[in-house]
C-alpha cells in the first residue's frame, strides 16, 4: 500500500474493509471480469423471478399438474425413458463445463490452438443442446403443448415449459456466438497484441453461470 | 497475467474527429450523460402536461369535453410511468450517473464505453416504443402506473388492446437499455477510481448513484420478467396472472393464473425503485449542502453506511404496498416492522444534514436553496409515510388522496427538487457559464411554496376518504362542497406551479448561449469534478496526467487554513495556511 492508502489500525475484519475500499480498484482482476459478475447477479435475479413465478402459478392452478416424468418420456425399444432426453441434455451441458475449463486453463499458456479448440468444442456442445431443445419442443409441439393449453393438465404447465426453457435456450444460443466469435479472435491473435486473455476466462464464467441455471430449472421444473 | 489497474494504464487518448462521434454516436460519458438528460427532460415535461390535464378534469369535472374518461386513466398511467421510470431514473443515473461518476472518482470515462453508448440509444428506443403507443389504436394503456392485471389486459380498460403492450415492450427495452449502463456505473465505481482515492473519500453523490445502481440491477428484473409473463398473457393467451374471469358476460380464455404474484413480481421492483431515485438524491443533496455551507458533511461514515442499509433494507419491505391485496396478514405484520426499520437509516441522513447546516456558513444560493428546500419536503413525506408503513392506519387510507400526496411529496417534489438543485449546481460545470440567479430564485420560491399549496390540501382530502384514480367524484355524502372547492384550488396552484417550470427552461436555454463565464470552480467546491484543466470538461477530463487524492471530499473552512475549500487534488504541502497556524495536518482519512 502506498502512502495515500488508508491505514489499517483494526483488526482482521478491519483489514477486509480496508482493502476492498482501497484507492483505485476493489477487486485485483481487470474491469472486464468484475462486470460480467456483475451481469450475472443481475441475470440470477431474472432467472430466480422466472422460476418463482413457475412455482407460484403451479401452486396457484386449479388444474392438476402433469406428471413431467411421463411427458418428457422417450420412447426407446419399444419402452417409455422417464426423462432420458433431459439427461442426455444436461450431461452435455456439463460436459460443456468441463471443456470450457480446459480452455480457460490453456489461457494462461497463451496456447492458441487448444484455447479455440476448446473453445469451440463447448460451442458444439451448446448447439447440440439447443438443438436437443428444439427437438424437445417439437415432439411436445406435436403433441399438442401449447403455452396456453395442453393434453395433459394445468396450461401453465407449457407456459412456464417455453417461457423458462425457451429464456435459457436463448442465453445458451448467445453463448455459442460469444464463444465462436472469442475463438475466432484468439486464432486471429487478437489477445496477443492486447497482451490479455482475460476474455476466455470472461466468456467462461458466463457458460458455467449458464450451466448452472440449467441445473436449477432441471431440479425445479424436471425432477419436481 | 499482465494486468494494470486503470488508474495507471497510459492508453493514449483518441479524440474523436467529427461532428457525428463527438455529439452523437459519442463514447463520451458527458455527453452520453446530456444525451440522456435531455431526453429525459423532454419526456417529463409531457408527463407535467399530463398532469396537468388530469388536474383540470379533477377540479372543474364536466368542463373538459377532450377529457373522456378513458383519456384521463390514459393520462394518469403515462404520467406516473414517464415521471418513475423514464424522467428519475434516466435523469438521476443515465444523467447525473454518467457526468459525475467519472469526474468525481478522477477517471476518463466509463470502464466500457462503447456500451455505455448503447445505453443511451436503447433508452432512446425505449421513449420512441412509448411514445408510439400514443398513436396505436385504442390509445396507451390506462391501467394505472402499476399496470395490475387482470384489469390491465381486460377489455374495458383503455389502451387493453395494443397501448399494454407497447407500455411493457417499452419497460423491457428501457430495462435493457438501464442494465448496460447501470453495469457501467458500478464496475467504474469499483475499478476505476484514480490514486489516492478510496471508497471512503468518494463524494456522497457517488456513492448514493452507486447504490442505487446496484438496486436497479437487481430490482429491475422482476419488472422485466412481469413484463414478458404478461405479454405472454395478452398476446399467447397464456394465465401466469389471469384467474378464470368473465368479461362482459363471455368467459375470458384464462384460468388459474396469480394476480397478486404480479403485484409481488411489480412491487419487488417498485419499491427498491423508490430508492433507486431516492439514493442518488441523497447523495447529490450532501454534496450541495456541504458545499454551499461551507462546512463538511456531518457524520460521513454515518451516511455512507446509511446509504447502504437502506438499499439493503429496501428489498425487504415491497409488501407495504400491499396490504390491501389479500396477503396473509402475518406478512403485513412482517412488512409493517421492516418499512417502519427503514425510517432509521433515513432519519440518521435528515439528521446529518440539519446538522452540516447547523453553525455553517450557508450561502443562500440557488442550488443550496433548492437543497434545502428538499430537506422540508422530504421530512413531511417521510412523516406521512410513517403513517401509511403501519397496516392499521394504512388500511383506511389506501387509495385515498393522501397516499397520492405522501407519494408525491416524497418521491415526486423531494427528488425534483434535488435534480433542480443539481441541474443549477452543476451547470456552470457542464456548460461553462453561470445561470440567472434572479430567475432560479423565483423559480425556487414559486416551486417550493407551490408545492406545498398542491399537496398539503391533499393529505386533508385524503382523511376525508376522498379517492384516488376517479375521473369524476360526483355528488356524494361524505365529501363537503369544501372539499370539491379545494380541489379546484389544487388545480389551480397545479397549473400555475406548471407553467412556472417554463422559468426554469428559459433560465436553462438562454444561459446556455448568453450566461456569463462562470469560471473553473464557481462555488468553491472541493470534489474533482470542478478541479479539470479545462471547464467544460474535454474528452479524457484530465488533460495527460489523473489528478492523485490526498483527502476527503468535505475539506471546508479548515481551522487555519488560507482558503474556505481545500481540493481534493491539492498535496499537502500546497495548502496555504494563515500565519501562525502551523503546517497543515489534514484528517487522518
Amino acid at each position: 500500500m502506498t502512502d495515500l492508502s488508508i491505514e489499517n489500525t483494526g483488526g482482521r475484519l478491519n483489514s477486509i474493509v480496508v482493502d476492498w475500499s482501497d484507492e483505485k480498484q476493489a477487486f485485483h482482476v481487470p474491469w472486464g471480469k468484475v462486470m460480467m459478475w456483475i451481469f450475472l447477479i443481475s441475470d440470477t435475479f431474472i432467472f430466480s423471478c422466472f422460476l418463482i413465478g413457475y412455482m407460484n402459478v403451479r401452486k396457484s392452478t386449479t388444474e392438476p399438474w402433469p406428471y413431467p416424468s411421463e411427458v418428457f418420456a422417450l420412447e426407446l425399444f419399444g419402452n417409455p425413458v422417464p426423462l432420458i432426453l433431459i439427461a442426455i441434455m444436461t450431461f452435455i451441458l456439463i460436459t460443456s463445463s468441463g471443456t470450457m475449463a480446459l480452455a480457460v486453463r490453456y489461457s494462461h499458456f497463451r496456447d492458441k490452438q487448444k484455447i479455440a479448440l476448446f473453445m469451440v468444442l463447448t460451442a458444439l456442445f451448446g448447439a447440440t443442446f439447443v438443438g436437443m431443445q428444439a427437438f424437445e419442443w417439437s415432439k411436445l409441439i406435436a403433441e399438442g403443448v401449447r403455452p396456453w393449453t395442453n393434453p395433459f393438465g394445468a396450461a401453465q404447465f407449457g407456459s412456464s415449459f417455453f417461457m423458462i426453457t425457451g429464456f435459457h435456450g436463448l442465453h445458451v444460443s448467445v453463448g455459442v456466438i460469444y464463444l465462436a466469435t472469442v475463438a475466432l479472435k484468439v486464432l486471429k491473435g487478437d489477445y496477443d497484441r492486447k497482451n490479455n486473455y482475460e476474455i476466455v476466462e470472461i466468456a467462461g464464467l458466463y457458460w458455467h453461470f449458464v450451466d448452472l441455471v440449467w441445473v436449477f430449472i432441471f431440479a425445479f421444473f424436471y425432477l419436481w | 497475467m499482465a494486468y494494470v489497474p486503470i488508474a495507471d494504464q497510459d492508453h493514449a487518448l483518441h479524440d474523436p474527429q467529427s461532428f457525428i462521434t463527438k455529439y452523437i454516436w459519442s463514447q463520451d460519458h458527458k455527453v452520453i450523460a446530456i444525451q440522456y438528460g435531455t431526453i429525459a427532460i423532454l419526456v417529463g415535461l409531457l408527463a407535467l402536461v399530463l398532469s396537468g390535464l388530469m388536474r383540470l378534469q379533477l377540479g372543474y369535472p364536466d368542463s373538459f369535453s377532450f377529457i373522456a374518461p378513458s383519456n384521463y386513466y390514459q393520462f394518469i398511467t403515462m404520467h406516473g410511468m414517464i415521471m418513475v421510470i423514464y424522467l428519475l431514473t434516466a435523469l438521476f443515473l443515465g444523467g447525473f450517473g454518467n457526468y459525475l461518476i467519472p469526474l468525481q472518482i478522477g477517471a476518463r470515462d466509463m470502464v466500457f464505453p462503447y456500451l455505455n453508448m448503447l445505453s443511451v440509444w436503447v433508452y432512446l428506443l425505449s421513449v420512441i416504443i412509448l411514445m408510439a403507443s400514443f398513436f396505436v389504436p385504442g390509445g396507451p394503456t390506462g391501467a394505472g402506473w402499476t399496470l395490475y392485471p387482470p384489469q390491465a389486459i381486460s377489455r374495458g380498460t383503455p389502451g387493453a388492446d395494443l397501448g399494454i403492450i407497447f407500455m411493457l415492450v417499452s419497460l423491457a427495452v428501457f430495462i435493457i437499455a438501464f442494465t448496460m449502463g447501470g453495469l457501467n456505473y458500478v464496475t467504474t465505481v469499483l475499478q476505476a477510481r484514480t490514486k489516492g482515492m478510496t471508497m471512503m473519500r468518494m463524494p456522497l453523490s457517488v456513492w448514493g448513484i452507486f447504490v442505487a445502481t446496484i438496486l436497479g440491477l437487481f430490482a429491475f428484473p422482476a419488472l422485466f420478467v412481469s413484463a414478458v409473463m404478461m405479454t405472454f398473457d395478452k398476446l399467447l393467451g397464456t394465465s401466469f396472472f389471469m384467474p378464470a374471469m368473465v368479461s362482459m358476460g363471455q368467459p375470458l380464455g384464462h384460468s388459474g393464473g396469480s394476480p397478486v404474484l404480479f403485484q409481488h413480481l411489480f412491487w419487488f421492483f417498485g419499491h427498491p425503485e423508490v430508492y433507486i431515485v431516492a439514493l442518488p438524491a441523497f447523495g447529490l443533496v450532501s454534496d450541495i449542502l456541504s458545499t454551499h455551507a461551507r462546512k463538511n458533511i456531518f457524520g460521513y461514515r454515518m451516511m455512507v453506511w446509511a446509504i447502504i442499509a437502506i438499499g439493503g433494507l429496501s428489498f425487504i419491505v415491497w409488501a407495504h404496498h400491499m396490504y390491501v391485496s389479500g396477503m396473509n396478514p402475518y406478512f403485513g405484520f412482517f412488512f409493517a416492522f421492516t418499512t417502519l426499520i427503514i425510517a432509521i437509516p433515513t432519519a440518521i441522513k435528515v439528521y446529518n444534514w440539519v446538522l452540516t447546516l447547523w453553525h455553517g456558513n450557508i450561502r443562500l444560493t440557488v442550488p443550496m436553496l433548492f437543497a434545502i428546500g428538499f430537506i422540508f419536503t422530504f421530512i413531511h413525506g417521510g412523516l406521512t409515510g410513517l403513517f401509511l408503513g403501519n397496516v392499521t392506519v394504512d388500511l383506511p387510507l389506501s387509495d385515498t388522496y393522501f397516499v397520492v400526496a405522501h407519494f408525491h411529496m416524497v418521491m415526486g417534489v423531494s427528488p425534483i427538487l434535488v435534480l433542480f438543485a443539481a441541474i443549477y449546481h452543476w451547470f456552470p460545470k457542464i456548460t461553462g457559464k453561470m445561470f440567472n440567479v434572479a430567475l432560479g430564485k423565483i423559480h425556487f420560491w414559486l416551486t417550493f411554496i407551490g408545492a406545498f399549496a398542491i399537496y398539503l390540501p391533499m393529505h386533508y382530502l385524503g382523511f376525508l376518504g376522498v379517492p384516488r384514480r376517479y375521473y369524476a367524484m360526483g355528488n356524494t355524502e361524505f365529501m363537503p362542497d369544501s372539499a370539491m372547492a379545494l380541489n379546484a384550488h389544487i388545480t389551480q396552484v397545479a397549473i400555475f406551479v406548471g407553467i412556472v417550470q417554463l422559468i426554469f427552461i428559459v433560465n436553462i436555454l438562454w444561459s446556455l448561449f448568453k450566461g456569463k463565464p462562470a469560471g473553473s470552480n464557481p462555488w468553491g467546491a472541493t470534489s474533482l469534478e470542478w478541479q479539470t484543466p479545462d471547464t467544460p470538461p474535454k474528452h479524457g477530463n484530465w488533460g495527460p496526467q489523473l489528478p492523485v487524492v490526498y483527502r476527503w471530499a468535505y475539506e471546508y473552512s479548515f481551522p487555519g487554513a488560507k482558503d474556505d475549500f481545500i481540493p481534493q487534488n491539492m498535496p499537502p504541502e500546497d495548502v496555504a495556511m494563515l500565519d501562525g497556524a502551523g503546517k497543515y495536518k489534514g484528517h487522518s482519512e
